[in-house]
């Protein structure tokens, strides 16, 4: 076991490694910081300076194991659009996001789990199409198509729920539904299969055999054992929401990190983009990590392979 | 960012369906009348409140609600009326002498005096105290305290735009206050002497105001009516539409022509629509090593423009608030006009007819830089295929597309310019045409008369200089002015609004109704 946990840490090392240096790339190659820092109208002069204030004119490895070596050591560097420490930023948005992010998940599961479970027992059936078409609904439909229609229900007709905002419970409401709701096929699919499975299981049958009610054998015996799986899922998912969420936060004006990724985005606000994909592949890597871990404590057979 | 861009661009379809659907069942007025707050949302954060230190829109508003500065140009009038100074004169061609208003105080209950022109002014002059747009601060040499109430500022050239920058970007600090707390406990902590004070401010979401209970009397803004005001900053266009129909904004700005269309019809909205200072034309790279040689020759300049139906796209597309422009500038600016200046009317025959004289009867092919107003760019593009010059688009964020521009890369330019609302030509025909980065003429006649322009402080000679060298470049077909941009707001009905070509949102002039 602990090689096993050795093996898979040293590779989520790398990959955090691989997608750092990516992503610091590709925001290079997506335009000149002191161009973008300078501002409308700046004068050639401006930008050289800015340019070697911010040491922009340096090689780009140079640059690269630099922002690394301080971010490592906790220095994530200050924006350079909203001129201040970029770590206290970043970290005050993520509680919201991580918030939404677990609110999102567990909406996912509340609804994943019944349809799932309905899905499984009236397998084939009109119950199993409706469930099915609601998971291709929810995969299809694009979260910043289904916010708005969320927005013209709830905010514009009903005039339940404010539109935009993070003061209060009600402002995470309709995000936690559109962010959910795009993570909640996965877990049903993924529960309906196991279900079908587990229900075929002799035990169940035994179990069927002692006179249980059907209420206990599906959610008790059955159910218990169709779920590990999604555990592991959810470690995955919830790191999908967490860097999902920048399309969610924008519309709703949410005040977090997907928000605050926009708008480094649009400011080319370099030392917070790259903060903050580091910080979210990092998240996404230990979550899957801890999920690998999870997973083979569950099931001996992964260890070996 | 290419997800996010996507999305951003089904947001856009999808928008007109919602507010389509909106329309019919919006319910009543929810305007925030009875709370006496203003809410309005911008789609932009600024990055530092303290105005010297940020260069967006909503920065430049917040500033003067927040801070005044000397003197104040009377929007509609164009008239310069002292503010925190009371009256000025020009000692000689590059020093102006001030006099201060007595009795004004700093929301920290700081006194407004000399100190606090002579700190400020010689802070934001300082090179090395990287003022965010250098433009707007880089023309002062120094200023020197007279007496308590009497300040000179003097400037590094002759430089007749000074008091159109003193009336604009350029607001008073305390001097005690900015000294011990620097531009960033300036943002993190606004203390002005403005008509509004801040309460409180979340940075890049929100900030709270509240009216100057203190402010000065008799002054050219007048006492503000409504008692509070609220920023929101709501990145995403349709969600601040959203906010609008369900009552929960007071105030949009900036609003798509199409969506603007739709609020007009719901019950308790109305839409202002006006001119902005900001206008359109299209800069062609004529330059030695232009990617598109042909541009070299005046018969396919020509073309160009005689190709494009102007007045057409003005009625159709960019809407209500905008005229056709002739020469490169604002004509409320100083020494913007399109006198002698050669008009060209949308003709594509002759267009093709030059085009063929030129050596391209089979048409040309180019290609055509733009990022902002794609709709308008489509149009031009389709306007130019029509003559035969197929012109392929490149569609980028405005820092790219400049990096492309001066970088001797880009043909066809589709551009804007909102000269910083400085009602000087001195800040925007110059910019194009006298050799600075973004010059793609380089002509030297051209470049000669802007400075002469720029640097003399003769009124007429001023405007001579930059007559002829509008005449030259519209005579050269050197670029292509295409119209002024309106803005559109939405208020909720209860709101008295008045838009300004300055896009400046005059929050202490408005009243309920």
């Amino acid at each position: 076991m602990v090689g096993y946990v050795l093996k898979r840490l040293g590779l989520a090392i790398l990959v955090a490694l691989a997608v750092s240096m990516i992503a610091f790339l590709l925001l290079r190659l997506s335009g000149d910081p002191a161009i973008a820092l300078a501002g409308e109208g700046a004068r050639q002069a401006d930008i050289e300076l800015i340019r070697k204030t911010y040491g922009f004119d340096r090689p780009l490895p140079v640059q690269y194991v630099e922002w690394l070596g301080k971010t490592v050591r906790g220095d994530f560097g200050e924006s350079v659009y909203f001129r201040s420490p970029a770590a206290p930023l970043i970290f005050s948005k993520l509680q919201t996001t991580m918030m939404l992010g677990v609110f999102a998940l567990a909406f996912a599961l509340f609804i994943s789990v019944p349809l799932g479970v309905a899905a499984a027992v009236y397998r084939n059936s009109w119950i199993d199409r409706l469930c099915l078409a609601l998971a291709v609904v929810g995969q299809a439909l694009p979260n910043f198509f289904f916010a708005l229609l969320l927005i013209m229900i709830f905010s514009i007709w009903l005039r339940w729920l404010p539109v935009s905002g993070s003061g209060t419970w009600q402002h995470f409401v309709m995000p936690t539904i559109a962010l959910g709701y795009y993570a909640a096929p996965a877990f049903m699919r993924l529960i309906r299969a196991g279900m079908i499975e587990v229900l075929e299981a002799d035990y169940i049958r035994t179990a069927r055999a002692k006179g249980l009610p059907a209420t206990q054998v599906i959610f008790k015996h059955a159910l218990r054992n169709a779920v590990v799986p999604v555990v592991a899922l959810a470690a995955v998912q919830l790191g999908f929401l967490l860097g999902g969420s920048v399309v969610v936060e924008t519309i709703f004006a949410l005040d977090g990190l997907g928000y605050l990724a926009y708008q480094s985005i649009t400011f080319k606000d370099f030392p917070v983009m790259q903060n903050i994909v580091l910080l979210l592949s990092v998240i996404y890597v230990v979550l899957t990590l801890a999920s690998d871990i999870a997973n083979a404590w569950l099931d001996p057979r992964i260890r070996v392979a | 960012m290419e997800a996010l861009s996507s999305a951003r661009a089904g947001l856009n379809i999808v928008a007109g369906t919602l507010l389509a659907a909106a329309l019919g069942i919006a319910g009543p007025a929810l305007a925030n009348k009875k709370d006496d707050t203003i809410r309005f949302a911008y789609d932009q954060a600024p990055e530092n409140i303290d105005p010297f230190f940020n260069n967006v829109r909503s920065g430049v508003i917040i500033g003067a609600q927040v801070w005044d500065t000397l003197v104040v140009r009377n929007p509609k009038t164009n008239e310069y009326k002292g503010n925190l100074a009371t009256r000025w004169k020009q000692i000689d061609d590059k020093t102006i002498e001030f006099d201060l208003r007595q009795g004004v105080k700093f929301h920290n209950g700081e006194a407004f005096d000399a100190d606090s022109v002579v700190y400020t002014l010689n802070f934001v002059a300082d090179p090395a105290n990287k003022v965010t747009t250098q433009a707007n601060v880089n023309w002062i040499d120094k200023a020197t305290k007279i007496d308590k109430y009497k300040v000179r500022v003097t400037t590094k050239q002759v430089f007749p735009a000074a008091i159109e920058y003193l009336a604009g970007p350029v607001v008073m600090h305390p001097a005690k206050y900015y000294a011990e707390v620097g531009p960033k406990g300036m943002s993190a902590k606004p203390v002005g002497s403005g008509p509004y004070k801040v309460t409180n401010y979340v940075q890049g979401k929100s900030l709270s105001l509240e009216r100057n209970a203190d402010y000065f009397k008799g002054g050219p803004k007048g006492t503000p009516k409504i008692s509070k005001l609220e920023i929101r900053f709501i990145p995403d266009r349709q969600t601040q539409m959203a906010e609008m129909l369900s009552g929960g904004a007071d105030l949009i700005m900036h609003v798509p022509k199409d969506q603007a269309d739709q609020a007009g019809k719901v019950p308790h909205l109305q839409v202002v629509s006006g001119e902005t200072m900001r206008i359109v034309f299209m800069q062609l790279n004529s330059t030695d090593n232009t990617p598109t040689p042909a541009l070299k020759d005046i018969r396919v300049r020509k073309a160009i423009t005689h190709a494009i139906d102007r007045e057409s796209i003005v009625k159709n597309i960019v809407g209500a608030g905008s005229r056709v422009l002739h020469t490169q500038c604002f004509p409320s600016q100083f020494g913007c006009t399109d006198e002698g200046a050669t008009r060209y009317k949308y003709d594509p025959a002759l267009a093709r007819k030059l085009l063929a004289e030129a050596g391209f009867p089979n048409g040309l092919d180019t290609e055509i830089f733009a990022y902002r107003e794609r709709n308008q760019t489509e149009a031009i593009i389709s306007n130019l295929q029509a003559a035969g010059i197929r012109a392929k688009l490149t569609f980028s964020q405005y820092a790219a597309m400049r990096d492309s521009i001066r970088a001797g890369k880009a043909s066809l330019t589709h551009q804007t310019w909102g000269s910083f609302s400085v009602n000087d030509v001195s800040a925007s025909t110059p910019v194009w045409f006298a050799f600075e980065a973004d010059d793609i003429t380089r002509d030297p006649k051209a470049r000669d008369l802007l400075i002469k322009g720029n640097n003399s402080v003769d009124p007429n000679v001023r405007k001579d200089a930059y007559r002829e060298a509008h005449k030259l470049i519209a005579d050269n077909a050197y670029s292509v002015p295409l119209w002024s941009l309106p803005v559109y707001y939405v208020a909720t009905r209860d709101l008295n609004f008045e838009a300004y070509p300055d896009e400046m949102v005059r929050f202490w002039e408005m009243t309920w109704k």
